[in-house]
């Protein structure tokens, strides 16, 4: 109690990482703006690309035990670890992103557990930890254990990184700790495999299966987030874990006939080769968790974000992708022209009615 | 079975059972279908209903069904149709269920089967609330799950409010590729209770088959003979959340395929529950794939209330058991009362 009183006054020092980032270089500057807030720490191991403002930016790396000297230097009370990552920001394949992930967490929770002054870790995670299976129930909540926990990838990386952040829970319990469950982020910036696979002129999807899809936008990100970082408001817990997605489900069929992209359905068994082609040629990351996010979907339950973290998101799943479709800007077919061409066929002669009704039976497929 | 009292054949029963009750209050009366040429507001295979041309923002309409605009606004409402699903706009829930996918195109589809072919007769539909959630429990049988479908077409076409029936469905339907997207669209999900307990909570009519593959896969000569139930997990789902229960018996989808042999090793190989033979399957090939065209009749039972037991009920295993054997009870009870009416399989 003391001790937060203390950095009432003195203010807060909020250390975050990963922000050589698009998502933790918008966080740094919106949690600088926060009145309550004193100095931001900006940690990465690359410089970033982007302004930070008045934060300070710290060049370090999670992986290296000098960050504990970083925390105890500038006595940071709130850590905000962002470099949980899908994506290698710079340079460096899978492997360096899986030891940021997963050595760089290991590292920053040691540092964490050492600090005395720190009271508030927030994780960013992601739903991936759930996985995809045939088997698993429509919606996840936070405490659905998955039926196949994912065997690989980043997915196993936000699972092993939960599980250090569990432990550091139970060893630090004064410290307030929010894990924070992403569904797929979409900002301006691609920033996710998903992402990138949206960006590609035509999908390859999984033959006879329409994933249920979920997303979250990049500003309700950093809202949340800020909401995390903070004191809990009245009447709310920032602290547990929260899956975090925007309301509403898109399946991957609207996605593609709403981005203008068409897709090209791919046998399962044939699925994983598209996918090292891809792989090989640098376009996407085609992983395994990927494919089966692709296959069987997942959609995340936010009563808790809602009723515990008392968040509403201000952008809808449908809100979200429509934002990014902009952003992207036109497909193949875009959803205007088929439009039109739909409306072409109204002008065709009577008769025309009863291949109208037929279409609509095939197009709907 | 013997002492069940038989009820004298209705005129009705000879008709198409499908005969709609659109507009039809639910009566206190359990009686049969009410009879006569359906209300034919109600739409022949593949076309759509004036609800889409409203709903595409097209025309505003205050001719009825009848007059002569009636095939410019089909084909307005056709085309605003194609045109919200070329370009992706419409809506889908949590489970997946395209509601206006279902509407539009598959219960098109399945409605021929379920009135022409198989020519369902329901009766007690009003046994199904109006609004909030329900629980209805069949039998289950056929060998492929079209009895699920047509209980499904049955409850969409047949009920006063049109209540969508959600079905549950077995692991092995959301494995198969394009089998488990058009569940999903048809707004069947897992049979597990999470699901069933969100889409009960959520108020909606949930359908099970709690006799799972062994009553689909059970060999011809144990026709009507209801299976075990699972281990009643339905019951304490519909306890936890406080809705009735539906019991539901299906007559004439045992005949469709009847099974005369199982072919252990090749189910095995396949990785399916069991691999069906018929007299005409796998002799005939796919021609032996067509199911045989019998008489079905779909009748719901009295709702057994369980929101008079306290919270805790739902862990006691003894009340479960007792609760799961009543309704298993009922149904058995109203299948031979079913067979006693019935002149004969596909009549």
């Amino acid at each position: 109690m003391n001790d937060r009183r203390k950095a009432l006054i003195l203010g807060k020092i909020v250390l975050v990482t990963g922000a050589a980032r698009q998502l933790g270089g918008r966080f740094v500057r919106r949690i600088h703006r926060d009145p309550g807030v004193d100095r931001v720490i900006a940690l990465d191991a690359v410089t970033p690309g982007h302004q930070l403002g008045d934060a300070e930016f710290v060049l370090a790396d999670i992986r290296q035990s000098a960050i504990a000297r970083i925390l105890a230097e500038h006595s940071v009370d709130t850590v905000v670890h962002l470099d949980v990552s899908a994506k290698a920001s710079g340079a460096g394949g899978r492997t360096t992103v899986k030891e940021t992930n997963v050595i760089g967490t290991m590292q920053l929770l040691g540092a964490c557990q050492k600090s005395p002054a720190v009271q508030r870790l927030v994780v960013k995670s992601s739903t991936n930890v759930y996985g995809s299976a045939p088997r698993d129930p429509a919606v996840f909540t936070e405490t659905t254990p998955p039926k196949s926990l994912p065997s690989g990838g980043f997915a196993k990386d936000a699972v092993e990184v939960e599980g250090y952040v569990r432990g550091f829970a139970r060893r630090r319990p004064d410290v307030a700790v929010c894990v924070l469950r992403f569904a797929n982020i979409l900002g301006p910036e691609p920033d996710s495999p998903l992402a990138d696979y949206l960006t590609l002129p035509v999908l390859p999807t999984v033959l006879g299966y329409d994933p249920r899809l979920q997303f979250v936008h990049e500003d309700d990100v950093v809202d949340v987030l800020e909401i995390a970082a903070r004191e809990p408001r009245r009447g709310t817990l920032n602290s547990g874990t929260f899956n975090i997605a925007g309301d509403g489900v898109l399946l991957l069929s609207q996605c593609s006939r709403r981005l203008g992209r068409p897709t090209v359905p791919v046998l399962l068994p044939a699925v994983t080769w598209v996918g090292t082609a891809l792989r090989t040629i640098g376009m996407t990351d085609f992983s395994p968790e990927q494919i089966r996010l692709l296959t069987h979907g997942r959609v995340v339950s936010t009563v808790q974000m809602r009723e515990t973290l008392g968040f509403r998101p201000r952008f809808t799943t449908a809100e979200t992708f429509a934002e990014f479709a902009r952003s992207r800007g036109p497909g193949l077919l875009p959803p205007e022209r088929v439009g039109r061409a739909v409306g072409r066929l109204a002008e065709l002669p009577l008769g025309g009615g009863q291949a109208g009704t037929t279409h609509s039976t095939h197009g709907a497929r | 079975m013997a002492d069940a009292k038989v009820i004298p054949f209705d005129d009705d029963r000879s008709r198409s059972g499908a005969a709609r009750r659109r507009g039809v209050p639910p009566g206190g009366g359990r009686g049969p279908v009410a009879a006569g040429p359906a209300p034919v507001s109600a739409l022949p295979g593949g076309q759509v209903p004036e609800g889409a041309a409203e709903a595409a923002g097209g025309a505003p309409q205050d001719g009825d069904a009848g007059s002569g605009s009636g095939w410019d606004r089909r084909i307005a409402g056709g085309l605003a149709f194609l045109r919200r699903r070329l370009t992706g706009d419409y809506d889908v829930d949590e489970f997946g269920y395209d509601k206006e996918l279902t509407d539009q195109v598959l219960m098109s589809v399945l409605r021929p089967l379920a009135d022409k072919y198989f020519r369902v007769e329901v009766k007690g539909i009003e046994n199904i609330p109006s609004d909030g959630g329900a629980l209805v429990v069949a039998n289950h049988s056929g060998t492929l799950p079209l009895d699920g479908l047509m209980l499904q077409v049955a409850v969409h076409d047949n009920h006063p409010a049109e209540r969508h029936l959600r079905l549950l469905a077995a692991d092995l339907v959301f494995m198969l590729p394009v089998v488990n997207e058009l569940a999903r669209k048809a707004g069947h999900t897992l049979a597990c209770a999470e699901d069933a307990e969100r889409l009960l909570q959520g108020g909606e009519v949930v359908g099970v088959m709690p006799e799972g593959f062994k009553g689909i896969g059970k060999p011809f000569g144990e026709r009507y003979k209801l299976q075990r139930f699972g281990r009643g997990g339905f019951v304490s789902t519909a306890l936890r959340a406080g809705v009735p229960i539906v019991p539901c018996s299906i007559v004439g989808a045992e005949e469709i395929y009847p099974m005369i042999g199982n072919s252990k090793t090749l189910a095995r190989v396949l990785g399916v529950p069991y691999f069906p033979i018929t007299p005409t399957f796998p002799w005939l090939g796919p021609l032996g794939a067509l199911p045989l065209p019998t008489k079905w009749t779909i009748q719901f039972g009295e709702p057994i209330p369980t929101d008079g037991y306290p919270p805790e009920a739902a862990e006691d295993p003894m009340l479960m058991f007792n609760l799961t054997d009543q309704v298993r009870e009922q149904i058995q009870h109203t299948l031979y009362k079913l067979l006693v009416q019935r002149r004969s399989v596909f009549f």
